[in-house]
């Protein structure tokens, strides 16, 4: 499966992603809470300059990330021109896109394993609570293999369905989906047990 | 405890696969999409404590910068735009749907999972998703609500797919729903 890191290897790949969130965490309380407008704008212009640093593809790359929030931005225009203030919405929506594009700059420079390293270390305090942190991670593995492997099927459903009627499958689709889906989970959970079980499948 | 394991897994890829059903956008860009289908699913079926589990799952590997949420979407941006709210909402919405469809028995499962889902899935998701709106836009919550309305009706159809599909799902395999095992 293909993560939203980047492929344009930037030196912030090699930070420490923990480090990299505790800042995100940092920079986003501090967003909310600014009210000047110049501020937001010297805040803005940097994350773009950060963007801007690794080159075109990086930019344009994570300039289409933020395409989801036209609509808002839209809403935002139109509200404040009709409320007559104007600036108290140029700094929400500075605000929104700067958060929003700070957050998507660490996962765009942070790979999926230091990512999944650092919950691994959020969730080490669970386990002096007897709390088999172990299952956690067999599901993460377990869902980025299952995602896949589900779309395949319900294409494969879709074109049975296609195959043998002139209308869209819609919801319908979804029963027999979820069926299969879960018969699926049943001989996985076996296969998990005939190895030896949650514990002996993590060791090995 | 593998079967617990496989089936939490197992339904928060579901709710990745249900985000590949094209979207319709209403306005104001919230798309509806089925994932919020998938959600109610969660709860219904799985029950309350392992249906908050998946749907925390799937919140954790959208953060962690996996594309699964509709249209190809993730990472850690989403967690801070207008719609984190309802993001946020997700694993509480799966909790309460799913602990109405485990206690409410008395009535027929369809039912019971299409009132848990709209309860749940509605009530509850839209509270979060619009303090969430409120925040994010600075709008106060009877502004940020009036936003959200128009989406409402799309997930009714919804909730009563979800009662449907339950009650199906009770048919074909009893053993499966594991809210009223």
């Amino acid at each position: 499966m293909i993560s939203l890191t980047s492929p344009v290897k930037t030196r912030a790949h090699d930070w420490p992603a923990g480090a990299k969130l505790a800042a995100l965490c940092v920079v986003t309380v501090v967003l909310f809470r600014v009210q000047d407008i110049w501020v937001h704008l010297a805040v803005l212009a940097g994350i773009g300059g950060i963007y801007a640093l690794p080159g075109r593809v990086f930019l344009l790359t994570g300039l289409r990330r933020l395409r989801m929030l036209w609509p808002f931005l839209a809403l935002i225009v139109v509200w404040h021109g009709l409320t007559g203030t104007p600036v108290q919405g140029a700094v929400i929506a500075l605000r929104l896109v700067s958060a929003v594009a700070f957050a998507n700059l660490v996962t765009m420079t942070t790979r999926l394993d230091d990512m999944i390293a650092v919950v691994r270390w959020l969730a080490s305090p669970l386990r002096r609570f007897g709390v088999k942190t172990q299952a956690l991670e067999l599901a993460i593995a377990l869902v980025i293999r299952f995602t896949p492997v589900l779309i395949d099927k319900g294409t494969t459903l879709t074109q049975a369905w296609r195959a043998r009627s002139g209308r869209t499958p819609g919801w319908r689709i979804i029963l027999p989906f979820t069926i299969l889906a879960m018969d699926d989970a049943d001989h996985v959970a076996d296969a998990l047990r005939a190895r030896g079980g949650l514990q002996n499948v993590m060791e090995s | 405890m593998e079967k617990n394991v496989a089936h939490i897994a197992l339904y928060a890829a579901l709710i990745a696969a249900l985000g590949l059903i094209p979207k319709i956008t209403l306005a104001f860009g919230v798309p509806i999409t089925a994932q919020s289908l998938g959600v109610m699913l969660c709860g219904t079926v799985l029950g309350a404590r392992r249906g908050a589990l998946a749907v925390l799952l799937f919140l954790l590997l959208v953060a962690l910068g996996l594309p699964l949420l509709a249209g190809g979407r993730g990472g850690l941006g989403l967690f801070a735009s207008p719609t984190a709210g309802f993001l946020i909402g997700f694993p509480v919405a799966a909790f309460v749907t799913g602990l109405i469809t485990e206690k409410w028995r008395g009535a027929p499962l369809a039912l019971a999972a299409g009132i848990a889902s709209v309860i749940g899935g509605i009530i509850v998701m839209y509270a979060f998703g619009i303090v969430g709106m409120s925040v994010t836009l600075d709008k106060s919550l009877s502004e940020a609500a009036m936003l959200v309305t128009a989406f409402i009706p799309g997930d009714v159809l919804k909730a009563a797919i979800a009662g449907m599909l339950t009650a199906a799902l009770a048919k074909a395999r009893p053993a499966y729903v594991l809210s009223r095992a």
